[in-house]
């Protein structure tokens, strides 16, 4: 029997397989940032360990980082995390790049355009979103500390096997929709617990016709559903984006790489554990409602009332949401006003991301009563901007610059919602208090992040 | 990592689906660099409530946390599970529990205990109905006990090796380093290495 692409990887790397013990499975790149690698490092020293391969392990600082004035970390206890980062890697001799460097910024963001993901390649991270790396046709996974700590030590882990899902996407995506909107549909489908114990495959005609920008969207909230990878085969568009990058293998050793790279698909014979199909030509653009990123509905539709909801887990989490949420049952969700607008994150703070929200923003106003967040995924997609006049386009709209970091997607750094605010955000978790205590969070696509800015109503850039 | 072998103790009832890792430890609580103290952040804004299940006296000193489908689901925080276990919970009951958090949890020696939705709601009326009583959760025989009801659970027989014995995961994985050595051997030379940092 044929093989699907994510058993082609895992099998590519087994270390070590035996009866009643999980595969110990060789990890090509290990990606981390301040929050959750401090106590790895403790571990290590307490025990007299090294890291025993620096060459496949990188740092940066994103979660804790100022956007507004780099220069500055008022928050002494985030000023100490970032430092004891920038000590630990000076200590074991890990590549770093702090605030201020040029390829300094979400880790998700700055991993990618280095070059360092690739097919084919097994990448851990200690972050939930490590799901995003899967868009190059690798098993990327998110992982606690205790992970992080024996990946240093070891360049491997134990892990139980997946089951697999493929999710396939026919068909083509209506103007207006885009990568976000085909999430937020998947997700409001399986529901947040559907990809459990999963790894999935996106198909189809419309992931196939998605840029690299589009397909990390994709497969960053993979999570979100449960899943803890995503992954999309590799193809024309996944070998255009990495060639000439830092990192990517140059020469013959390309064309060695191309070659491998070209197998990792799934067998036509292959069997998936379960099979989801959506059709593109009939989504439109989608927004969350409630508290967790499988309560989303289309933005033409209106809250729904708890009461519609059979089953009584749903139904009891649905009336909690809408309280917190302070909707009502039937309102249009086109009716719901907002005072935030945050562009940006790991699911959404990459160019294509910006040039898309500024196209719309183009010789508009951001609404009075608005305030909107601009913060780039990484420094470079900052400069990137800049050449490209989109800091000037967002600035004459009435929204902020700002300089690249997680900013507004959790609250860890100085931007966050107060009590009771209420946003369009396209990052990727709509938990309570996710983006500030109180704070209320509809989750959108960039599209719709910018034309709710100018309307300070959720909208989609046809209400314009 | 410390043993977990038979544990008894009395409940608290979550009666709550979609338990984020943002309500377990809120992000402002990860700013510390150490593993402990996490405790004072679990539940850190349902605890602001004085009706919170937690606050209520009859669950004081409870360890034994029982609560609904899709506990854990978001971030990978290992946090959340230091944050459990600070506060004094030895073992989470849940119908669901979202990957990564079960890792961790198993990883850091908080045994999580799968059981069927059916089998949760009838400890939570058994708690609910009187607080006092206690439960046992067997990891030697899988079994959950409570009044004269008898569940029993999964756990694949390498995790639960690991908890009865309290071993280290990187020590055992130490023990094939040959195999480790062998397999970088074998590796693509046109995979990517993050060092040396390429000239612009």
């Amino acid at each position: 029997m044929g093989r699907t692409l994510a058993e082609k990887i895992w099998d590519a790397h087994v270390v070590r397989r035996a009866d009643g013990e999980p595969d110990l499975l060789y990890i090509d790149l290990h990606m981390l940032h301040e929050v959750t690698s401090p106590q790895a490092f403790d571990g290590l020293r307490l025990a007299g360990r090294p890291v025993r391969k620096p060459e496949h392990t990188i740092a940066t600082e994103d979660h804790n980082v100022p956007t507004l004035d780099i220069g500055n970390i008022t928050d002494p206890v985030s000023k100490i995390q970032l430092e004891t980062l920038r000590r630990n890697c000076a200590e074991f001799g890990v590549r770093i790049h702090s605030l201020g460097d040029p390829e300094q910024g979400i880790v998700f963001v700055v991993g990618p355009q280095l070059g360092l993901v690739q097919p084919g390649m097994t990448i851990v991270c200690g972050d939930s979103h490590t799901s995003t790396l899967g868009a190059f046709g690798g098993l990327a996974f998110g992982i606690g500390t205790s992970q992080v700590e024996h990946v240093l030590a070891t360049q491997t882990l134990p892990m139980a096997p997946f089951k697999t899902m493929s999710v396939t996407v026919n068909g083509t995506l209506k103007p207006g929709v885009t990568a976000k909107d085909i999430i937020l549909a998947v997700i409001a489908r399986i529901g947040t617990g559907g990809g459990q114990g999963y790894v999935i495959e996106y198909r189809g005609e419309a992931i196939r016709n998605l840029s690299m920008e589009g397909r990390l969207t994709v497969c960053n909230m993979s999570i979100e559903g449960g899943a803890r990878a995503g992954t999309i085969a590799p193809d024309e568009t996944t070998f255009e984006y990495l060639k000439g990058r830092p990192h990517a293998p140059q020469g013959e050793e390309w064309d060695a790489a191309v070659e491998y790279w070209r197998t990792l698909y799934t067998d036509d014979d292959a069997v998936f554990d379960r099979e989801v199909v959506i059709d593109a030509d009939q989504l439109t653009p989608y927004v969350t409602w409630g508290t967790n990123p499988g309560q989303g509905a289309p933005l033409s539709s209106s809250v729904p009332d708890p009461a519609d909801f059979a089953d009584a887990v749903e139904r009891a989490a649905a009336e909690q949401a809408l309280s917190y949420m302070g909707l009502k049952a039937g309102t249009p969700l086109r009716e719901v006003e907002i005072n935030t607008v945050f562009l940006g994150s790991c699911t959404n703070g990459r160019i294509e991301d910006l040039r898309l929200a500024a196209e719309i923003l183009r010789g508009r106003k951001v609404a009075d009563n608005v305030q909107m967040l601009v913060v780039p995924g990484s420094a470079k997609v900052r400069l990137q901007a800049e050449g490209e006049g989109l800091d000037t386009v967002f600035k004459e709209a009435g929204a902020e610059w700002r300089f690249a970091g997680c900013s507004m997607c959790l609250g860890m750094n100085p931007d966050k919602l107060a009590p009771g605010e209420r946003s369009a955000s396209t990052s990727n978790r709509n938990f309570e208090g996710r983006q500030g205590k109180g704070g209320r969070t509809h989750l959108v696509s960039p599209a719709v992040a910018a034309a709710s800015a100018v309307r300070g109503r959720l909208s989609s850039p046809a209400d314009l | 990592m410390d043993k977990f072998t038979v544990h008894t103790g009395r409940v608290v009832p979550l009666r709550l689906s979609n338990v984020d890792t943002d309500q377990i430890i809120p992000a402002e609580y990860l700013k510390r660099v150490t593993r402990t103290g996490f405790g004072d952040g679990l539940f850190a804004v349902w605890r602001d409530q004085p009706d919170f299940v937690l606050n209520r006296t009859e669950r004081a000193g409870a360890d034994v946390l029982v609560a609904g489908p899709e506990f854990g689901t978001g971030s990978s925080r290992e946090h959340a599970v230091w944050a459990l276990q600070d506060y004094g919970f030895r073992t989470v009951l849940s119908s669901r529990f979202a990957d990564i958090f079960r890792g961790n949890s198993l990883k850091a020696g908080l045994l999580t205990v799968l059981l069927p939705q059916e089998q949760i709601e009838e400890i939570w009326a058994l708690t609910e109905a009187d607080p006092t009583v206690e439960l046992t959760v067997d990891l030697i025989e899988r079994q959950v006990r409570i009044a004269d009801r008898v569940f029993a659970f999964d756990l694949d027989d390498h995790s639960r090796r690991r908890l009865l014995e309290g071993l280290d995961d990187i020590s055992i994985t130490f023990q094939h380093l040959d195999e480790i050595e062998a397999y970088e051997a074998t590796r693509p030379s046109f995979k990517p290495r993050t060092l040396p940092v390429p000239v612009a």
